[in-house]
């Protein structure tokens, strides 16, 4: 059953890693490569499922599993929500010694009832997670009958964490939507310019950045898959006239069906940057029109791009004069290696190297493209060769997520959050300001003068009096 | 008194526990070089990461054997051996400490019948000592995995000592509840008597916040193995918290050295106890210093208490830290209406509340009347205290909202002290953004402190 599941995300022709692999390489599908035990770093699929599903914020979100699973990890995430927070109630069955010889299922039950009865949720999701699938639970069954006797949709969500990486977990959750939500419902009304966005999971608010552009434009989202999402809008979003997949690998492969079993047209984009945002516009506008929007659309959107690229000029300018020739390192992966470095040069700034973990041929093409020959493109880089790095002074600041954090700082370098835990927006042209105040923030703090001299006792004696 | 009991629940609704496997881990890193490491699943170990990091503001040494479906069928043995061989080639570490979680503990996998078969086959790591503890993830919580860990220590590293005594020298076993910044605090008391002591696990050292003049790939600071392994010289062990007593009793076991089991440190009454026993251990009187934080800490109780009396708190968080401060609530005159905790052991059900209970943070505001002026718990607690409006005081694991958890001391006469302003100025501030209607509660009126101000300024 797993096995098919699993089978079936592998043979993705959507997906530019997939296309680049031998057929050999092909077979033996994604989520094997990185496991080295005592080297691996990284989520597991059920991490990656949840990030994706968690942010349908009127759900409960129920995992089933022993502690660790939900106790380790609930709480975490940043991704907002403009109305409901059962999102962040962590549900888990906390399964115990008894459970795991008796078999989780009626506790199972059970707990979705209760959560039913007290919290009346739209739907209820269940994630599977190593140790239920282990022992055999059958979690696909428990849904089935709790959704018929509770009169709610219970989704199980096959992504126990062995089964892979956090973004075959991604995939999984899509494909868990596809299976059991996507379609169920109709749309209470529609319109020409109706689209979905996809794997956008509005961290620090970053969808809402987006949002308002496209009410200006008359577009309308149908459903966000999943920053901000509500069960009934997710449920319904096969009658969506364009979708736009955003920095995510993993959710291609739903893009691709839904253009298959409901001919949503799609394309991959970014709203990093200004230049990126208005291609991002221009493409969905362009999308609607030939999906029978009226063709005022365009007009439209290009004045809109006119008024929001000059605005956003104008504000850069003070940052560009601050930021220009500072030199970065970026440490980040997928899409962003390169969205990034577009971002990063509309302010002036030089990216001495960027790491292309996980991204395609095409991003590390793109990425060179932009970056120049000089600069420097690598996988994964021990902590320590990182620490090295930066501690001969090579960058001015690093810009990665939170596990490198303190390698930065412990080497006196600026550092900025460009990953899922920040609490600042990056997106669009509002986005792309808070972007380069937060680096100018980090850039010129007053303390990095203070830190970077020697302690009294390491100064030469005549310099004590400086 | 106390209502102690399980709730019958099948949704745990915003768990209070965390993984057994994670407190094994945190407590590995307070062995110098150490790297520990979980078997299982590569997202135990990523979760479990994340947390610490963002607790401690630190990068922090944690790897993992990498389990998938596959090795899970087939038995993780290879993982383990391939993954200390990967370790010991990167990091070059002194002691890798392994726990195991539910998902190999589920599909049994019987490591420690194994590793001394995975050593054998590897000459090379002479210098490197292999721990295992077994911490799956179904039996407890944090705490139940740091003591779990430590006894594995002290069976692993500590040598069965003959009759020779190191006089003035004493050992500290140190429970989960306590911070980098308690540990400090207790060695330095401790030495003041004029005594030497071996912390177990010393995360004073390696997680206390500090800048290394280099990278290091394993924990930084910490107990060395080689002064663990002659822990049976001492003359005797103190062991903080209840968590810390059966380590204690298998250092006891292993090298006849005698052993005190202090459920609690902070407090007047509670650290008294402690000195009492330094006293006797040294055959000194305390100095000065110690003299004169013991009268701050009275001072402090005496300027407190008014904020205190009649005041309704509650606590979350494990047995040993819910003692500790529902002890020092409860020793100033507040209510504590509500203890929720993650496992009953003797700590929890010395715990003074009017109602004691197992459960998960959704348990800590149920039937409990009117709210809580205060809840202690972690940074998971927000939500829940910003919907009671209750002030939250952050204690335990993880505190990733507010600076300086790590470096928090609330033991001994000097930390209590500290403690007692920063709750007491948390219900000030409540009562402030809280005022009662004239009429209502007169009790809680009279024993108010600043009501008793303004009628002396009245008059």
């Amino acid at each position: 059953m797993l096995d098919k599941k699993l089978a079936a995300a592998f043979q993705e022709p959507g997906c530019a890693v997939n296309r680049d692999k031998s057929d050999r390489d092909r077979k033996r599908g994604c989520s094997a490569v990185t496991l080295q035990p005592g080297a691996a770093a990284g989520g597991c699929a059920f991490d990656g499922a949840k990030i994706a599903l968690q942010p349908i914020a009127d759900a409960a979100h129920l995992v089933h599993g022993p502690i660790a699973c939900e106790g380790n990890s609930w709480d975490s995430r940043n991704a907002l929500s403009s109305g409901p927070g059962l999102y962040r109630t962590g549900f888990t069955t906390d399964m115990s010694e008894l459970d795991i010889i008796h078999g989780g299922e009626r506790r199972l039950y059970r707990a979705i009832r209760e959560i039913v009865e007290r919290f009346r949720p739209p739907a209820v999701f269940v994630y599977v997670t190593c140790v239920s699938a282990l022992i055999g639970d059958d979690v696909e069954a428990v849904c089935r009958i709790a959704t018929e006797q509770f009169a709610t949709p219970v989704i199980p969500v096959i992504a126990p964490g062995f089964a892979g990486s956090k973004n075959f977990g991604n995939k999984l959750a899509g494909r868990a939507l596809l299976d059991h939500v996507i379609g169920t419902r109709e749309p209470a009304h529609r319109t020409p310019t109706d689209i979905a966005v996809l794997g956008e999971y509005n961290v620090a608010g970053e969808l809402w950045q987006v949002t308002p552009l496209l009410d200006r434009l008359g577009i309308r989202m149908l459903a966000s898959i999943t920053g901000d999402g509500r069960y009934a809008d997710v449920a319904s979003v096969h009658r969506a006239r364009a979708a736009m997949v955003v920095c995510s690998q993993a959710l291609v492969s739903m893009a691709r069906e839904l253009e298959a079993r409901y001919g949503i047209p799609f394309f991959e984009g970014s709203f990093y940057g200004v230049g990126e945002t208005s291609t991002a516009l221009r493409t969905l506008a362009r999308l609607l029109v030939e999906q029978g929007a009226p063709d005022d659309l365009l007009s439209r959107t290009e004045a809109l791009v006119a008024e929001e690229e000059a605005r956003t000029a104008a504000a850069l300018v003070p940052y560009r004069e601050r930021l220009a020739g500072k030199r970065v390192l970026l440490y980040t992966g997928g899409v962003k290696s390169w969205s990034m470095i577009a971002a990063l040069h509309e302010l002036g700034m030089v990216v001495i190297g960027t790491s292309v973990r996980k991204s395609t041929e095409e991003d590390k093409a793109r990425a060179r493209a932009l970056i120049g020959a000089e600069a420097d493109l690598f996988g994964q880089i021990p902590a320590k060769e990182l620490y090295a790095r930066l501690k001969r002074g090579d960058a001015d600041i690093l810009m990665s997520g939170g596990r490198t954090q303190f390698v930065a700082l412990k080497t006196r370098t600026p550092w900025l959050d460009i990953n899922q835990e920040r609490h600042h927006g990056y997106a669009g042209y509002t986005g792309m300001v808070t972007f380069a105040r937060q680096i100018d923030r980090c850039l010129h703090n007053p303390i990095w003068r203070q830190l970077r001299r020697p302690a009294p006792w390491d100064r030469p004696r005549e310099a004590h009096h400086d | 008194m106390t209502d102690f009991g399980k709730v019958a629940k099948a949704a745990a609704v915003n768990p209070l526990k965390l993984s057994p496997a994670l407190g094994g881990a945190l407590a590995f890193l307070g062995i110098d070089r150490c790297l520990p490491m979980l078997h299982g699943g590569q997202g135990c170990t990523a979760f479990s990461l994340v947390l610490a990091v963002r607790h401690f503001r630190e990068t922090i040494p944690l790897q993992t054997t990498a389990m998938s479906e596959l090795s899970t069928i087939l038995g993780g043995a290879d993982n383990v051996e391939q993954a200390i061989a990967t370790i010991y080639d990167r990091a070059h570490p002194r002691v890798i400490g392994i726990c195991t979680t539910a998902l190999t503990e589920t599909r049994d996998d019987d490591i420690s019948a194994e590793l001394p078969f995975i050593v054998e086959r590897h000459p090379e790591w002479q210098d490197l000592d292999v721990i295992l503890a077994s911490t799956p993830d179904y039996a407890g919580g944090l705490e139940v995995g740091w003591s779990r860990a430590v006894t594995a220590m002290v069976n692993a590293l500590v040598e069965p000592a003959g009759r020779r005594r190191t006089l003035r020298r004493v050992n500290l076993l140190a429970g989960s509840h306590l911070s980098p910044g308690d540990v400090e605090e207790l060695r330095e008391t401790i030495e003041g008597f004029g005594l030497r002591v071996i912390v177990l696990p010393d995360l004073s050292g390696s997680l206390d916040g500090h800048v290394p003049d280099d990278f290091v790939p394993t924990s930084l600071g910490g107990t060395p193995a080689d002064l663990i392994r002659g822990m049976g010289e001492s003359v005797i062990t103190l062991a903080i918290g209840e968590q810390m007593r059966p380590a204690a009793e298998a250092l006891a076991e292993r090298t006849g050295v005698p052993f005190t089991v202090f459920d609690r440190v902070t407090g007047l009454e509670a650290f008294d106890a402690f000195v009492a026993a330094l006293m006797e251990v040294s055959g000194n009187g305390p100095n000065e210093r110690l003299r004169r934080q013991r009268s701050r800490l009275v001072d402090a109780m005496l300027d407190g208490h008014f904020y205190f009396g009649g005041r309704k708190a509650a606590v979350a968080g494990d047995p040993d830290l819910a003692l500790a401060m529902s002890g020092i609530l409860a020793d100033l005159g507040c209510t504590v209406a509500r203890v929720v905790t993650t496992a009953a052991t003797p700590a929890a059900d010395r715990v003074p509340a009017e109602s004691v209970m197992v459960g998960d943070l959704d348990d800590l505001e149920r039937d409990l009347g009117p709210s809580p002026a205060l809840i202690v718990a972690s940074s998971h607690a927000k939500a829940l205290s910003d919907r009671l409006g209750a002030s939250l005081f952050r204690a335990g694991f993880p505190v990733y909202d507010r600076l300086g958890a790590p470096q928090r001391v609330s033991v001994g006469y000097r930390g209590t002290r500290d403690l007692v302003f920063a709750l007491g100025n948390l219900l000030m501030e409540h009562d402030d953004a809280h005022p009662h209607p004239a009429g209502e509660d007169p009790g809680e009126r009279e024993s108010d402190g600043r009501h008793f101000d303004a009628t002396l300024a009245a008059g």
